[in-house]
């Protein structure tokens, strides 16, 4: 079988080491492939937790704001945490999910409060008292014909940006 | 008919069938014992050692393990609790469908409709709080015993996983009602998970690296809590928790057998002041088995070199002890489930936040310091705790004190001490948070970043840390700083969640009883 000279039987020397049996390789080859597949189907599995599409609700959605609604007003659109307000022949919206920890603020006298721990903003969305970490999200405005307004909620815009319709 | 066995008269084949069939159920109950009925001590043990569920535990157990004082039998009470949640779970997914609304709807059935199914709901219910709580003061009473050391730490690390698998068992659980309560629990959960944004927002790391927004869309498999959220909650609740559970459950009684039986003091056998003059002595049962194999385990228990004169069979006395845990536990549960229903509030409503939104009750402490600072409070807090409470075995090597209740340098007096230093630091730091406020109202425009670090949760732990530091140094020992460190987490806990039960109300704002509450 071995193409070198002969070890001495049962003795093999350091400098002429026993080949590893065939078996043994063939054994260790198979078992380590198996692993190595059986490795890269969990990498590929623990891929599935995390769809890559999210099951949520559309983000955009149209709105009409009665013709009535004063400046400063606060108009909460059906069904959506968002709040949107006039400022004369402009319009902008924010998101009224606490920044803390997700619950829906709620209007007060110096702008919004959260029932949950108390947070509060300003009507701008700036932060007046914690544990909220951050001010309400402004949300990207755009005018959709006819007197509606487009709202995303996906899209947050810098404070202050305002949109004539 | 042809051939009577021995010493039998002769019988028509009609009557060894009439006599077999009156037979069958005592036949049917000896087989089920395949060493005869356990009435002597001899075939007790055999009774043990034949019996799958039995032989998990020692035949013979030591008198120090079944003193009351040794366990309170918590560790049973927990298990026990389990079982009958198991049972009553199961019954439940009978009518539970996971689904929004739907679900809201069928729990609506089990507890209006279904036969027995609101007192199964109850016990349930009540089944998982128990739960809950006899595993923290089970996790309480292994550390005042000072039984986690040696051969036991990595069972006190086994129960860490325990309590943190009995306590994801208790949340994912608490959102299937699909009602606000459950709604906005969950919510403010889920956001828990998601504040690490809390630090890497302000110094723009998130975009990047992001592990907060990570574990909420693993967590809800959606941005908000839905159907996904429900089906994955209702997944875990059901499967994958109770069986990551029982395979716990399994390494943690497999461990308390092989670590030699419960802790105990190395003198415990001088302070029974011997056998029981009426025991048996273990060595001249006359046993088909020597005792060298089932009482004297391997080098490090204290059985070593020892008869097992201080033992009794374990059958009866541990199983009817253990029986009888169980039984008061299952009365309890089915008490407090006649006088108190599970909560049902309105169909969950995104739109309208549950005011105020309380967590279950043990997680109503962390609500209070997350009401200064989510990741502080929700995540970094909880976190330095579970590490710590896992490092003790490994870092208290010493010998002083095992199975002794308070035991170690310092004992039941620095137990003491710490409690008061404890509870004076949380209410003094609470008084003056609610009284007060905090930071942000001291100095409006301070970054959240600085509330993060600094925070009645952070400052709490901090003082708490240093105060265990000044007794490791004054009790030159690593026991008498873990007493004074877990004995102040005690009261911090217990304090921060009768403030968070009982002294808030909407808003989060202190109120000195539900009564004061504006009407919402
Ligand atoms: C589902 C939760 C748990 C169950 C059902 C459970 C059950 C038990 C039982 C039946 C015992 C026997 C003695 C006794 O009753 O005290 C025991 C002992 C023990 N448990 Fe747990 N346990 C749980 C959680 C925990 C936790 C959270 C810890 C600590 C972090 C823990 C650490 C230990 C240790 C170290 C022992 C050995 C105590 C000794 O030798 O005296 N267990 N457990
Ligand atoms: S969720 Fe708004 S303050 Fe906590």
């Amino acid at each position: 079988m071995s193409t070198h000279s002969e070890p001495s039987p049962g003795k093999p020397s350091r400098l002429d080491p026993e080949a590893m049996p065939r078996r043994d390789f063939l054994g260790i080859a198979a078992a380590s492939m198996a692993a190595g597949a059986c490795g890269f189907a969990a990498l590929g599995a623990a891929k599935l937790p995390k769809a890559a599409v999210l099951p949520s609700a559309a983000k955009k959605f149209k709105v009409t704001l009665p013709e009535s609604l004063p400046s400063g007003t606060p108009f909460f659109p059906e069904g959506r945490s968002v709040v949107v307000f006039k400022d004369g022949d402009r319009v902008f919206a924010m998101s009224t999910v606490c920044t803390h920890l997700g619950c829906i603020v709620k209007p007060a006298a110096m702008g919004f409060d959260c029932p949950c721990h108390g947070s509060q903003f300003a009507p701008d969305g700036t932060v007046l008292r914690g544990p909220a970490p951050k001010g309400l999200p402004w949300l990207s405005v755009r005018s959709a014909g006819g007197g509606a307004i487009l709202i995303d909620e996906g899209t947050v815009v810098p404070p202050g940006t305002k949109e004539t319709v | 008919m042809n051939t009577p066995g021995h010493g039998q008269e002769e019988r028509t084949g009609l009557g060894t069938f009439a006599d077999n069939l009156r037979k069958v159920p005592r036949r049917f109950i000896e087989s089920m014992f395949r060493t005869g009925r356990p009435d002597s001590d001899r075939s007790r043990n055999d009774f043990v050692f034949s019996n799958f569920f039995l032989h998990v535990q020692s035949v013979r157990t030591h008198r120090w393990s079944l003193r009351w004082s040794t366990t309170w039998g918590l560790g049973m009470v927990a298990l026990s609790s389990f079982l009958i949640a198991t049972v009553t779970g199961i019954l439940l997914m009978f009518y539970y469908k996971p689904y929004p609304e739907a679900a809201y709807q069928s729990i609506k059935d089990i507890h209006f409709v279904v036969p027995t199914g609101r007192f199964l709901r109850n016990i349930h219910r009540w089944s998982a709080n128990v739960m809950v709580f006899s595993v923290l003061i089970h996790m309480a009473r292994v550390f005042y015993t000072a039984s986690y050391r040696k051969p036991r730490e990595f069972n006190w690390a086994t129960g860490m996983f325990l309590l943190v698998v009995t306590l994801g068992l208790s949340f994912t659980g608490y959102l299937l009602p699909w009602d606000q309560l459950a709604y906005w629990a969950i919510t403010i959960g889920a956001n828990i998970a998601q504040s690490p944004r809390e630090v890497t927002d302000p110094i723009g790391l998130t975009p990047h690296f992001d592990p907060g927004g990570l574990q909420k869309l693993l967590l809800l498999g959606s941005d908000e809590v839905g159907a996904e959220a429900l089906i994955r909650f209702y997944l875990l609740h059901v499967m994958i928790l109770p069986i990551a559970l029982c395979g716990l459950l399994g390494i943690h009684f497999w461990r308390i057998r092989k670590d030699g039986g419960l802790a105990k003091p190395e003198d415990a056998d001088r302070r029974l002041g011997g056998p029981d003059p009426e025991a048996v002595p273990a060595w001249t049962a006359a046993p088909r088995k020597t005792w060298s194999l089932a009482a004297v385990v391997r080098g490090r228990t204290p059985a070593v070199g020892a008869g097992a004169e201080n033992t009794v069979p374990s059958m009866p006395h541990l199983f009817y002890a253990e029986a009888a845990v169980f039984m008061l536990t299952f009365l309890v549960c089915v008490l407090l489930s006649i006088v108190s229903d599970a909560p049902l509030k309105e169909l969950a409503n995104p739109n309208v936040p549950e005011n105020p939104a309380k967590a279950p009750w043990y997680f109503l402490g962390l609500q209070e310091l997350v009401a200064h600072s989510a990741f502080a409070g929700g995540v970094l807090i909880p976190g330095i705790i579970i590490v710590g409470l896992g490092l003790i075995p490994y870092l208290d090597r010493e010998k002083k004190g095992t199975g002794e209740w308070f035991g170690g340098p310092g004992g039941g007096k620095l137990v003491a001490w710490s409690a008061v230093f404890g509870l004076g630091t949380v209410l003094a730091l609470e008084a003056i948070a609610i009284r007060f406020g905090w930071l942000r109202q001291w100095f409006p425009g301070t970054p959240q970043l600085l509330i993060t670090a600094i925070n009645p949760g952070t400052v709490l732990t901090l003082i708490y840390g240093l105060y265990s530091v000044y007794i490791v140094r004054r009790f030159n020992s690593m026991r008498a700083g873990a007493l004074g460190l877990f004995t102040c987490f005690l009261m911090g806990f217990l304090v921060l969640t009768v403030i968070g039960t009982w002294f808030r109300g909407p808003n989060w704002d202190f109120y000195w009883s539900p009564s004061q509450w504006p009407g919402h």
